[in-house]
């Protein structure tokens, strides 16, 4: 098969196959929704590309227009046109019955993960200083109060993970802990699930409320723990000596 | 006089269509009074300053000020950014000896002053809202800032009186009076600086409030204004109006490129339209930092409004952003590439490998940029992942893959401009291939240098990738851009012509390319005007004045989004209203018999690194009929 058409259906099939089934080979499968953006990218660049002059265009819409109108066309071509212009339609109502149509599957999850801390959490900072022994008071305390659920390892695979939907934060993803600041791990740990703003779903997290079993300062020191821990820094205006 | 039961059934059908277009008419003026229902709303009795808020029935008092405020600004944008450009167009002109940029610079002036007055206009609609709806939050920012209102006022009149005497004296100050009517540019351009600084700082102020100290009127003003946000917001405005008036201008080129019957004005329209993709896409290209510096600072006033706009409910509206900046990027580039393939001919097969390079490229940053770092996903899916973030792509959704996806599309897009720049010629400087060489090692050096950054960024503390690694990329891609550019014309100024630039070729989707980008810019320009004002969720000034009305409400997303589209339509009705009253008297004039048409010029001048129509016959048919 040669052409744009051709290269170009091509393209955009071999990327619908490595983005369903070969990439879950390697890591979690990706969500229709990003799969659905990565090809409407690719075909924008197919568009683009093929509609870049004269010449390119005309290969590439050529054939498709005068597919579409028909002239010159006669058996197969005719019934193949026809064909496409009854599918089509069917197909695009086809696919607007299956999204509208009422289901009893959940929602699409639209939960804010970092929602914002209330006033009086903001600008809070860790009272204690960073010394050996205070990181190692919070990493005791996180082994007993935080690894069942947050892993030894600090990667969110603790014994009792696989019972929480949503699982519990890993702190070594630098996309969790190491883009925050102190006070609001502090927020999170002391007002736990059932503290968080209604974007943030709190019927939607297990993290316990820790406030009613620890004091502050063991928040505190089990905060310096966890960057320890997971060797990540936290989110700071200003840098330490 | 007949009663209803005298009266045919096609009387009575005419009578109420009559009547329904006299209705029609009377809910339009109805609606021009809305707000005068306010007042009804607001009780009979005078309740003077017990009244903290007036509400329009229907359409709600917060929407009311929402429309008005976003086509206030969008029309600000354009008639603060279009006088920059215009008056570097006649600074042009008046060195180069060409009349082209005087007249192209006149042609930016004429659109200038159609829109100048709506924009007056609407800001007083807007002050009149405000201050029927919002009494004690404006008794409040009086207050405040009074003295800055008369300071504001004065550079009103300013601006208006030196727009004027620049406007139509422009023919008059030719030859010797030319230095004055730059110098009345430049006094344009420095009062409208100042109109758009002193309101900034009113508005800048409710979202970065600061305790401000004792002293007079004007001292406490002046404290309030120099909040931490005032100056990051000034330059990113500043920055955004040039990008605005530069793709609006575009796509009234292209518009006025498609409606064209002539050689001459199909090749005119064609030269507009490539100078305001190229003065949108050039101030693009610094946009970005500017943003990412007033984004700094809102994470560094208040860490809540911060992770409220980029991590909390407002965090969608950066994916949107992207999406809209993706397909600006695009569109500029887009049309660039068409530029090199239709207007220097045979050139095609030479670029096809170099632009499919970096097209590539471009859509590979825009993936990056636009996956979430929280995925839309079923619960199904989002179990088979462990959770709303993916383990491998879930990296591409935090600051550091951003940045570096963003500078790397600036950088291809400059490239792009270069490749344009240099396309159809043939360096004969002797140093041609060392300068190649040189400018090829630092392209490779830098982009390797952006993207080993981004990588590190992740394995360093926060404050050290913002304060450091994000600043050095912003630095290697300007250090590029500052380098090429000279480099480039040096080049280019002694360089061979290959293959001439034929103007007034390109297809029609040229046209449409360009109108899409305007479209775009003021989209994301309504979005992010969302974005920031709303960052201040529940309070009018942030931490110091409640919203207490019944809109102390974040709208959801959804409904935002068709505000923002509503708002994008009505400027687009807006804009294309004051162009077609602009354009009015060119139809007039394009009705008078003239005489036959210039043949198609070659353009070899290599003006705003492109080439433009220079042929002596166009510019005698064109711009000397404009200067009679």
């Amino acid at each position: 098969m040669k052409g744009p058409i051709a290269s170009g259906a091509i393209l955009l099939a071999g990327m619908f196959i490595f983005l369903k089934f070969i990439l879950p080979l390697l890591t979690a499968p990706l969500p229709a929704s990003l799969i659905y953006l990565y090809l409407a990218i690719t075909l924008s660049g197919i568009m683009i590309f093929g509609t870049m002059s004269a010449s390119s265009l005309e290969s590439l819409m050529g054939p498709i227009f005068r597919f579409l109108s028909g002239k010159g066309q006669s058996g197969a071509g005719q019934m193949a046109r026809l064909a496409v212009l009854v599918l089509f339609p069917l197909l695009v109502g086809w696919q607007t019955y299956t999204t509208l149509a009422p289901s009893d599957l959940p929602p699409g999850e639209n939960r804010t993960i970092h929602p914002a801390p209330p006033g009086e959490f903001v600008g809070l900072s860790n009272p204690y200083p960073k010394t050996p022994e205070n990181i190692m008071m919070g990493k005791g305390l996180y082994a007993a109060y935080c690894s069942p659920c947050h892993g030894a390892n600090y990667d969110g695979k603790g014994p009792a993970a696989p019972g929480f939907n949503p699982p519990p934060a890993n702190f070594s993803d630098p996309g969790t802990i190491a883009q925050l600041q102190e006070a609001y791990l502090f927020w999170r740990i002391k007002k736990g699930g059932v503290g968080l703003p209604v974007e943030g779903m709190p019927w939607k997290s297990a993290m316990p409320r820790w406030e009613v079993e620890l004091p502050e300062e063991f928040i505190w020191k089990i905060i310096m723990g966890e960057y320890d821990g997971a060797h990540q820094s936290p989110r700071t205006w200003e840098e330490e000596d | 006089m007949k009663s209803a039961g005298q009266l045919g059934p096609a009387t009575v059908v005419q009578g109420m269509n009559r009547m329904s277009g006299f209705l029609k008419l009377a809910s339009f003026f109805a609606l021009l009074f809305l707000p005068a229902l306010a007042m009804a709303a607001g009780g009979a009795e005078i309740q003077a300053m017990s009244v903290e808020y007036r509400d329009v029935p229907g359409i709600g008092s917060r929407n009311l000020v929402w429309i008005v405020a976003q086509q206030h600004l969008l029309l600000a944008g354009f008639v603060l950014g279009v006088p920059i450009f215009a008056w570097i167009c006649e600074l042009v002109g008046w060195k180069t000896k060409e009349p082209r940029y005087d007249k192209l610079a006149k042609e930016f002036t004429k659109l200038l002053t159609s829109a100048y007055a709506t924009t007056a206009l609407f800001g007083g609609i807007l002050l009149f809202l405000l201050i029927g709806l919002y009494p004690k939050l404006m008794a409040y920012l009086t207050d405040m800032f009074f003295p800055s209102f008369l300071v504001y006022c004065l550079l009103f009149l300013l601006e208006t009186a030196t727009l004027y005497m620049y406007w139509y004296g422009w023919d008059y100050m030719q030859g010797n009076k030319k230095a004055f009517h730059l110098f009345l540019g430049f006094l344009l351009n420095l009062f409208a600086l100042g109109i758009m600084a002193v309101p900034n700082s009113w508005a800048t102020f409710q979202a970065s409030p600061v305790v401000v100290g004792d002293g007079d009127a004007w001292a406490r003003a002046w404290m309030a204004m120099q909040n931490p946000t005032w100056m990051p917001v000034n330059i990113h405005r500043l920055i955004a109006n040039v990008v605005l008036g530069g793709f609006i201008v575009g796509a009234y080129a292209g518009i006025r490129y498609l409606l064209a019957v002539s050689q001459e004005e199909r090749e005119h329209y064609d030269w507009m339209g490539y100078v305001g993709n190229f003065i949108g896409v050039f101030g693009m290209l610094p946009l970005p930092f500017a943003g990412y510096w007033l984004m700094r600072e809102v994470y560094q006033y208040n860490q809540q409004m911060g992770i409220t706009l980029m991590g909390g409910f407002l965090a969608w509206l950066f994916i949107l952003q992207a999406m809209l900046i993706g397909v600006l990027f695009l569109g500029a580039n887009y049309y660039f590439w068409m530029g090199i393939t239709y207007r220097i001919p045979g050139s095609e097969n030479q670029y096809k490998k170099p632009i499919m390079a970096m097209l590539v490229v471009l859509l590979l940053c825009l993936g990056v940029w636009m996956t979430p770092h929280s995925l839309v996903a079923s619960l199904a899916e989002a179990q088979k992942m462990g959770g709303t973030h993916h383990p491998l792509l879930g990296v591409f959704g935090v600051m550091s893959a951003k940045m570096t996806v963003a500078n790397i599309m600036i950088l291809v897009t400059f490239m792009s401009f270069i490749m344009y720049w240099r396309a159809g010629k043939q360096e004969t400087a002797v140093w041609a291939k060392a300068a190649k060489a040189v400018m090829g090692a630092l392209l490779v050096i830098g982009g390797v240098a952006v993207i080993v950054l981004g990588v590190w960024g992740y394995f360093v503390p926060a404050i050290i990738r913002i304060n450091y690694f994000s600043v050095a990329q912003v630095l290697i891609v300007l250090f590029i851009m500052v380098t090429f550019t000279p480099l480039t014309a040096l080049l280019m100024k002694s360089a061979k012509t290959t293959t001439e630039m034929v103007w007034g070729k390109m297809p029609i989707r040229a046209g449409y390319s360009l109108v899409l980008n305007a479209v775009m810019v003021i989209l994301l320009m309504s979005l992010m005007g969302y974005a920031r004002s709303s960052s201040r969720v529940h309070w009018h000034i942030y931490g110091v004045m409640r919203d207490t009305s019944e809109y102390a409400f974040s709208p959801a997303l959804g409904y935002a989004a068709a505000f923002m589209s509503l708002n994008t339509f009505v400027y687009c009705l807006l804009v294309a209203f004051i162009f077609w009253v602009a354009t009015l008297g060119d139809k007039a004039k394009a009705q008078q018999p003239k005489g036959p048409l210039a043949d198609v010029p070659s353009g070899a001048a290599p003006a705003m690194a492109g080439g433009a129509p220079s042929s002596s016959e166009a510019i005698e048919s064109g711009i000397l009929e404009n200067h009679k």
